[in-house]
Formats: C-alpha cells, sequence, structure tokens
C-alpha cells in the first residue's frame, strides 16, 4: 500500500495524501525525507480524515447472512478471510493484480480485494468454499485436480473461481479465449499447462 | 527362506509407482480449504504490519513509537532496528505493529515517528567499473587450466562475447511469515510457511530464551518457496515477541514489497567470455570473467561450475568479482546457481556455432564428450529436436524470415544432483488394516503427501487413498529441508523401507497361520497372495498382530539402490521475435528430462511445466529493477515485476526420459533440473531469429530493441 502510494505520486494515482506527503518531504529537502516523518506529518493535517466508526454490514455469502461489525475502509477480502473465516481468497498484492483473491458477486468475477465490505451488502457473494459440499465438487475443482492444474496451490483458488465463472459465460471457448479470458490471474509454481487443459476439456475444445 | 532384500519392484509389477496419479490433496487445494500459515485464523488473532525503510542506506537517528502504542486497536509494538542502528537496503524491516485488525495496523505504522540519516549506496549489479571506482568490488578467485594463449593461436574459430542475467527475486505467492500463538508462559505454536518443518524450531526457541521442545511448528501447505523458506526469520521471532507483548495470537506476513526486497533474491551474473575452436568445431578455450552481486556481501556465481556442464574443455581461465550491493541478500533460488551458469555457458557456444555458421545442435553434440553424461545428453538431444522437428525448422543465424516478425531456434542442456535427503518416518500398520505415516516433511507442491501414499500403497498393494500421510510438524519423525530436489527421494526411500519391514512382518504372520511359505507371498489389490493364489484379506492379515499396531521406522538415504543421484536434460524453443516492438513470443518449448524413477508421473510432468514456464519468467520479463540514485527497488509489486500470464507461455511439450535404465538408477530429485536452460534457449533462439545476442536476460522488449540497434541485423 505504501510503496504504491510513493510510486504513484504524479501517475493516476496522485491523491491528499501523496500530496502532502510530497510537501512534507519538500520542506525538508536538507535531511532526508523519510517515510515516518512523512507520514507524521500527514497524519497531523489529516486528523479530519480518520476512519469512521465500525458499523454493522450484513454480507450474503454462499447463501448465508453474515452480520459484521466493520470499519467502512475493510475490504470484502479482510471479511471473507479475517472474520468469516473463508481464507480460499488469498491475499497476494494489495493491488489486486494477481487475482488470487477472486470471488463471484452476482454471478461476476469480483476482486475481494479492491472491493469495500459495505459495498456488498444486498449483493450474493459466492465464494471457491461454495464449490464443494463434502464430497460433492464442482467439475472444474475436479478438473484442477485432474490435469493436476496446482503445485503450491495458493493461487489456485482464485483461478479456480476465475475459471468456473469464464466458462460459465464461455461454455465453449477455445484456446485462445481461455488465454485471454483467463489472463487476470498469475501462477508462480507455473500450472497454466493443466488449468489451460482442464479449461479446454469442460469447453469440449471450444466446439 | 531367500533373502529378503530391500528394492523398488520389477517395473513391470508395479500396479501404481509410475504412472499418472491425482495429488490426494487436490481438492483441499482447488476448493480453498487447505489452511496455510496465512490463513491461520484462532480466535483473538491478531495482525501485524511492518514499517520497513525505504532508500539504499541510512543509520535510524531516533525512532518514536509512542503515538503508534496509542492508536486505537493497537496491540503491540516491535522495534527491528532502533536508534544507531544501521539499515543496509531498502525493505529492511524497522518496526512492526500488531493490532486488532490489519486496518488498525497500519494506523499504528503510520503512526511511527523515525529519522535517518543517510548513508552512501550502491545498487547497480552490472556496472562494473563504476562499483571498482566507488570501492564495492573484491575478488572472488581465478584459477587456470591447460594453456589458453596457446590454445587460442592455435584455434580456427574464435569467439569473444558478453553476457549476462540479472537479480530475481522468489516472489512466494504467500509471502513469508506466520501466526504464532502462547501456550503459557514457554510454550510457543508456530505455523509457519516453511520448506524446512523439523528444523525451524530451534531458531525460534533460541531467541526467546525457551526450550526448543517447547515450540511447535506446523506447516500443512507452503504457498511457494522456491529456496527462500527455510528459516525462521527475524520477523517469525517478532511475531512471537508480539504474541508475548499483546497477550494474543499474531499473524505476521510480509507485504508484498517487503517480499520482494527482502525475502530472498537469486544473484545475477555477468561475464566477459572469450570461446574458441577447432576447425572440427570442438571446444578448446574458455576464458570468462565474470561479475555480479548476492546482496551486501557482494558474491555472485560460483567460480567452480564454469563453463557449466562442459567442465572438460581442455583449456580454460576463468575469474570472478563480487559486487556489494545495497539490496536485499540473496538466498537458495531453485537450482542455485545452475540458471545463470547456464545463462552464460550455453548462450557463448551457441554464438561459437553461429560465428562457424554451424547448426548450433551438431556443436552442442559434437561437444558432449565434455559433458558428465554425453550418452544421456545424445540420447535426450535426439528425442529433443524430433519432438520440436528441428531439422525442418533449423536455418542459420539471423535467417529468420519474415519482414517485422522472425522465428528462430535454440537450444540449451543443465545438469543436477537430487541426491536423496535424510529423513525418518513412523509407518503404523493397525490391526483393523488401516496404514498411516508420520514424519516432520512439507509439500511444496511437489507432491510429497501422494507420493508417500503411492509408495506405501505400492508396497501394501493397497489403494493411494488407503494410506493416511501425516507431515508438517516437528513432533513427528526428523526429515530433510525441502531443498535441492532432494525431498521425493528422501521420504521415499525411507517409505519404501519401512513398508517393506512391517510387510514382511505380517508375512510371517500369514505364512505361519495360513501353514504357507513366507517367500512365496505377495500382497496385491488389498489381498495377500501365495504363489498368485489368495490366502487372506489385507485386513485379515492386519488381524493377526493381536490388538497393538505395528509400527516400523523407515530411514534413509542408504546404499541399497532405492535412490541415486545425477540428471542431465536438454531443453530447446522455438520463438518468434517482432523486430519492431522487442517482443519475443514462445511458439513452443521442449523439455527432456531424466530423473531415476518416476512414482507420479502426473506430478512429476507438473514439475517440467512449471520449470518450463519459470523459465520463460526469468527470460523473458521477470527482473529486480534497482534505482542506483534512490536506493530503491522500484517494482516491488506483482503489476511491474512481471511474470507470465496463461497467454504467454505458447505450446509446451515435456517427455520424461525413462528408459529402464533410469528405473534401475532409483528415485532421483526433479525439482531444480526443468528451470535451468530453458533462459539460455529461449535467448538462443532469439539469437538465431535475429542474428543478434540479447546479451541480458530478461530479454525485454527494451533489451531486445537495444540489441538490434547495435547488431548487424
Amino acid at each position: 500500500m505504501r510503496d504504491r502510494d510513493d510510486q504513484n505520486r504524479s501517475g493516476p494515482g496522485f491523491n491528499r495524501r501523496d500530496f502532502l506527503k510530497g510537501s512534507a518531504a519538500a520542506a525538508t529537502a536538507t535531511a532526508m525525507a523519510t517515510q515516518g516523518s512523512e507520514e507524521a506529518a500527514a497524519a497531523n493535517l489529516k486528523t479530519n480524515v480518520f476512519a469512521a466508526a465500525a458499523q454493522n454490514v450484513t454480507l450474503n455469502v454462499n447463501g448465508k447472512d453474515h452480520t459484521v461489525k466493520v470499519e467502512p475502509r475493510v475490504t470484502l477480502l479482510h471479511v471473507l478471510r479475517n472474520n468469516l473465516n473463508l481464507t480460499g481468497c488469498k491475499e497476494v498484492d494489495e493491488r489486486s493484480a494477481d487475482g488470487a483473491d477472486t470471488v463471484l458477486i452476482d454471478g461476476k468475477t469480483v476482486l475481494a480485494g479492491s472491493r469495500l465490505a459495505i459495498e456488498c451488502e444486498g449483493k450474493k457473494i459466492r465464494t471457491v468454499e461454495s464449490l464443494r459440499r463434502g464430497e460433492k465438487v464442482d467439475a472444474v475443482v475436479a478438473g484442477f485436480v485432474k490435469h493436476d492444474a496446482m503445485q503450491c496451490g495458493f493461487c489456485t483458488p482464485g483461478f479456480v473461481v476465475a475459471t468456473r465463472a469464464f466458462l460459465d459465460k464461455n461454455p465453449k471457448a477455445s484456446l485462445a479465449d481461455i488465454q485471454k479470458g483467463l489472463g487476470g490471474n498469475i501462477c508462480r509454481c507455473g500450472t497454466y499447462q493443466g488449468i489451460t487443459a482442464c479449461a479446454l476439456e469442460i469447453s469440449k475444445g471450444g466446439k | 527362506m531367500a533373502e529378503r532384500k530391500v528394492a523398488w519392484k520389477k517395473r513391470t509389477d508395479n500396479t501404481l509407482i509410475g504412472g499418472d496419479h491425482q495429488r490426494i490433496d487436490g481438492v483441499e487445494k482447488a476448493s480453498g480449504h487447505a489452511k496455510y500459515a496465512a490463513d491461520i485464523n484462532t480466535a483473538g488473532t491478531l495482525f501485524a504490519r511492518l514499517l520497513t525503510f525505504k532508500g539504499g542506506a541510512a543509520v535510524v537517528k531516533s525512532i518514536d513509537t509512542a503515538d503508534a502504542e496509542k492508536t486505537p486497536g493497537v496491540r503491540a509494538v516491535h522495534v527491528f532496528n532502533g536508534a544507531g542502528k544501521e539499515v543496509r537496503w531498502d525493505g529492511t524491516i524497522v518496526a512492526a505493529v500488531a493490532a486488532d485488525t490489519p486496518e488498525q495496523a497500519e494506523d499504528g505504522v503510520r503512526a511511527i515517528k523515525v529519522a535517518y540519516e543517510a548513508k552512501p549506496h550502491w545498487v547497480d549489479e552490472e556496472d562494473l567499473p563504476g562499483a571498482t571506482t566507488g570501492k564495492r568490488t573484491k575478488p572472488l578467485g581465478d584459477n587456470k587450466k591447460g594453456d589458453v594463449a596457446a590454445a587460442l593461436k592455435a584455434a580456427k574459430h574464435v569467439h569473444k562475447g558478453y553476457y549476462g542475467i540479472t537479480t530475481i527475486s522468489h516472489m512466494c505467492l504467500e509471502t513469508h511469515g506466520s501466526h504464532c500463538e502462547w501456550d503459557g508462559d514457554d510454550k510457543l505454536n508456530v505455523h509457519l510457511s516453511t520448506q524446512n518443518v523439523s528444523g525451524t524450531g530451534g531458531q525460534f526457541a533460541g531467541p526467546l530464551g525457551i526450550d526448543a521442545s517447547n515450540v511447535s511448528i506446523t506447516c500443512n501447505y507452503i504457498g511457494g518457496g522456491f529456496g527462500s523458506k527455510f528459516a525462521a526469520d527475524e520477523w517469525g521471532v517478532a511475531c512471537a515477541q508480539l504474541s508475548k507483548k499483546a497477550g494474543k495470537p499474531v499473524r505476521l506476513m510480509l507485504d508484498r514489497a517487503t517480499e520482494l526486497k527482502i525475502g530472498g533474491t537469486r544473484p545475477s551474473g555477468f561475464a566477459e567470455v572469450t570461446i574458441a575452436a577447432d576447425a572440427e568445431g570442438n571446444i578448446t578455450v574458455w576464458d570468462s570473467h565474470h561479475w555480479g552481486t548476492s546482496g551486501i556481501a557482494g558474491s555472485t556465481i560460483s567460480l567452480g561450475q564454469l563453463p557449466y556442464c562442459f567442465d572438460g574443455i581442455p583449456n580454460r581461465n576463468r575469474k570472478a568479482t563480487g559486487i556489494s550491493t545495497n539490496t536485499g541478500p540473496n538466498r537458495a533460488w531453485r537450482a542455485p546457481p545452475h540458471p545463470q551458469l547456464c545463462a552464460v555457458t550455453d548462450t557463448v557456444i551457441d554464438d561459437l556455432a553461429a560465428k562457424m555458421g554451424a547448426n548450433s545442435y551438431d556443436i552442442f553434440m559434437k561437444n558432449l564428450d565434455k559433458t558428465p553424461k554425453p550418452d544421456v545428453y545424445a540420447e535426450e538431444m535426439k528425442i529433443g529436436a524430433k519432438l520440436i522437428d528441428w531439422k525442418a525448422k533449423w536455418h542459420a543465424h539471423g535467417k529468420g524470415g519474415g519482414k517485422s516478425v522472425k522465428r528462430g531456434l535454440g537450444m540449451a542442456l543443465h545438469r543436477w544432483g537430487g541426491r536423496a535427503g535424510a529423513t525418518t518416518c513412523t509407518v503404523k500398520v493397525h490391526p483393523d488394516g488401516a496404514v498411516e505415516t508420520f514424519l516432520g516433511s512439507q509439500d511444496l507442491g511437489t507432491g510429497t503427501r501422494t507420493v508417500i501414499a503411492i509408495t506405501l500403497a505400492e508396497t501394501f498393494g493397497l489403494g493411494i487413498n488407503d494410506v493416511k500421510v501425516n507431515l508438517g510438524n516437528n513432533s513427528y519423525p526428523k526429515a530433510n529441508p525441502s531443498g535441492g530436489s532432494i525431498t521425493v527421494g528422501g521420504v521415499s526411500g525411507p517409505h519404501r523401507r519401512a513398508g517393506l519391514e512391517a510387510l514382511w512382518k505380517i508375512y510371517d504372520l500369514v505364512a505361519a497361520k495360513y501353514k504357507v511359505k513366507a517367500d512365496s507371498l505377495s500382497a496385491k489389490g488389498g489381498k495377500i497372495l501365495s504363489a498368485g493364489k489368495s490366502v487372506c484379506t489385507w485386513k485379515q492379515a492386519c488381524g493377526l498382530l493381536g490388538p497393538m499396531p505395528l509400527e516400523v521406522q523407515g530411514q534413509g538415504p542408504k546404499n541399497d539402490g532405492l535412490t541415486s543421484q545425477g540428471v542431465a536434460g536438454v531443453q530447446m524453443a522455438d520463438v518468434s521475435v517482432d523486430i519492431e516492438t522487442g517482443i519475443v513470443r514462445i511458439n513452443e518449448l521442449v523439455a527432456v528430462q531424466d530423473c531415476g524413477l518416476i512414482i507420479d508421473e502426473l506430478t512429476a510432468r507438473s514439475q517440467v511445466y512449471g520449470g518450463l514456464i519459470m523459465g520463460i519468467a526469468y527470460a523473458l520479463s521477470e527482473e529486480r529493477v534497482m534505482d542506483n540514485r534512490t536506493g530503491r527497488f522500484i517494482n516491488a509489486d506483482l503489476e511491474n515485476y512481471k511474470l507470465p500470464r496463461i497467454g504467454d507461455i505458447g505450446k509446451l511439450m515435456v517427455h520424461m526420459y525413462q528408459p529402464d535404465s533410469e528405473y534401475e538408477r532409483g528415485v532421483v530429485g526433479l525439482g531444480e533440473p526443468p528451470v535451468i536452460s530453458t533462459g539460455a534457449a529461449i535467448s538462443n533462439a532469439v539469437a538465431n531469429a535475429t542474428g543478434v545476442r540479447v546479451p541480458v536476460q530478461p530479454l525485454t522488449p527494451q533489451r531486445v530493441l537495444e540489441a538490434l540497434k547495435g547488431g548487424q541485423a
């Protein structure tokens, strides 16, 4: 988070907090500008933007309502993982550049780390855990296992959700469709071969 | 009775070993039910966030955490580097805050006041003259073999060039970290993301002043390690200290930027090389000076292994210089340091072939006599060439056709050890026939659980799911840390030995009860057979054990042929290079890999596919970018630290080389080798396409365009 703010100072991420930090840094140009004192200077100036108090938020997750008390700034990802213990969605990168936090909201893929929990009230949220009920598993989960589309497994649940949603929307996806449609997720171990094979098998190669 | 000998079954007698088997924890992982250290949420768990130094080098002048301690939700603050401490690279942790929520912990971090006094820094790993002027270099040795000067005079073909490969990070998707929870004052339960379940307890106990016997380490799943997760680490110990201070469990995982900066790097290597050959293409000379960095310690890739794999080149000079940089320290990165060695050897050989106007394949083939495994390489090259259709696709260097998109072929080869690690397991056979095993090992994603289950199931004639594998806890018998491709050999040998010993005891009971000869017995399909005829079920046989389970310890490695070491491997690449944009696309990659006896071919192939894809990453896009002005790692996030995505890998073909001679070698590790020669093979294919060597990996569009500008394309 902090790195993103620093790096985007003049880019699209420009915001008030960065501006304040930049001013503080300029004011102490002779000394080495430091993160801590910059932050402290910024904090002094922005006491009016402290987080609003925690409030009750009711989320419908995997068909069940859960009421949690969280601050408005808390992401859906943190509520799912930390409050509801649904840890299949992972926190990999604060920018959500990796897709490991993919969940479904009203049937559409959403990166849970880039959505506030309060935004999700009244919507139907589905996580990867819903794709297994006891011994019964979704065809995508079974396909990932069959084609060994996993190694360490940390990116796998996000990929499974992305694949499930992609195939729901594109039941006859071709290889090229799959390579484009699943490009939002990252795997470090290198399991793309198995994921592609799984998706192609379910889409019957687009035929 | 015939002597009972530990061995694998005859190859054709196997019902499971060597087949394709789904991993036994696959559904747990794919459905999000597998719990990693980052997922542990025991009641009251606090969340930690880090304050890190952002710059090249400095001294901490002062740090004030008073406001942080008062921040709502904050329960504990831990200072790693207080006033007077030197911080010597970007990302060094200065302090950590634990709070009720991650957001409150971030508030706490922001409330810490810290002042630094800047110190000079150097982070450029490639600029040798600059580093020399800045007194950042140190000699790392040189040595000579034969007579390079005389051989150069006698040589028919001489090539001189510059080559290199940058530093990369491990980039584990689950960052380094742990969840720590105290049980009373002196007992600590740690869920640690680790490749070293059996070896990390003491690393917590020492600094915390408690007995190592009071530290429980658990790791059921680990989200990537690649050689970077063997230690408790200072942040692991700090997690325990925060937990103690707060009186609550704490989860401390590195944030993404910090993971990239300090969670482990692969050292760089840049080399000036002269190579020469006689009229027939036999390489006669290798003369290299290389440099690079491993961080502040100022090391680079090892001197002793150049030229990589072609140690038999008769005349050789080599010299290495280390550069000390203010950058996060190196850790073992998958196959250390073979990918870098290969990147500055096989590219040079390929350029020599280009200079000779020869087919690269022929020059590699001709010089296999200088490698440790000429016969295996030759066979693997033939298979690879067939798979990629080398003969039909080959053209001279620089004749890649096309106006703006040029196509080319390249190859490279590698080796690795992969000897089994030292592991002990306890196998239990219960009187009701249930089988389970315990060992303090871990499953990095290679399929450790699955190969253990297959080994025991094959031995007892059961199904894979009839075996319960308990690993991931340091209260189980000690197992090797998983690094260096030693785990599958490490766990399969002891389980085969323990399994056979248990089976023989059961055979003796069955022989006595059913009046058959013990050495006529075999176990298959859940039954005990005598000379092929069913005697009793596995369950009935185990019932003869009496009320207590049979418990056998298995150990390894031993010199009984179950495991051995040493693999070769060949990779070939077919790429397209857009000379207007500098973008390299993979058309096809072929890997031909030996690894002795294969237990589960499905997971074995996955290792090789994964190696190829990691290879594409460091060959084409992935690198640490340091800014020498600020001393900072400027692309420390997943958006700008570029990894390939699912559409970037082209067509991958994996051939597991496994004639009977391989089966007879027993199990040899496979994790490292397939990532080694991918980079050089891709670089060579780009050179073949364009006629220009892009000297430094990764071959980013910028580097490709720069090379084309300076080249003769």
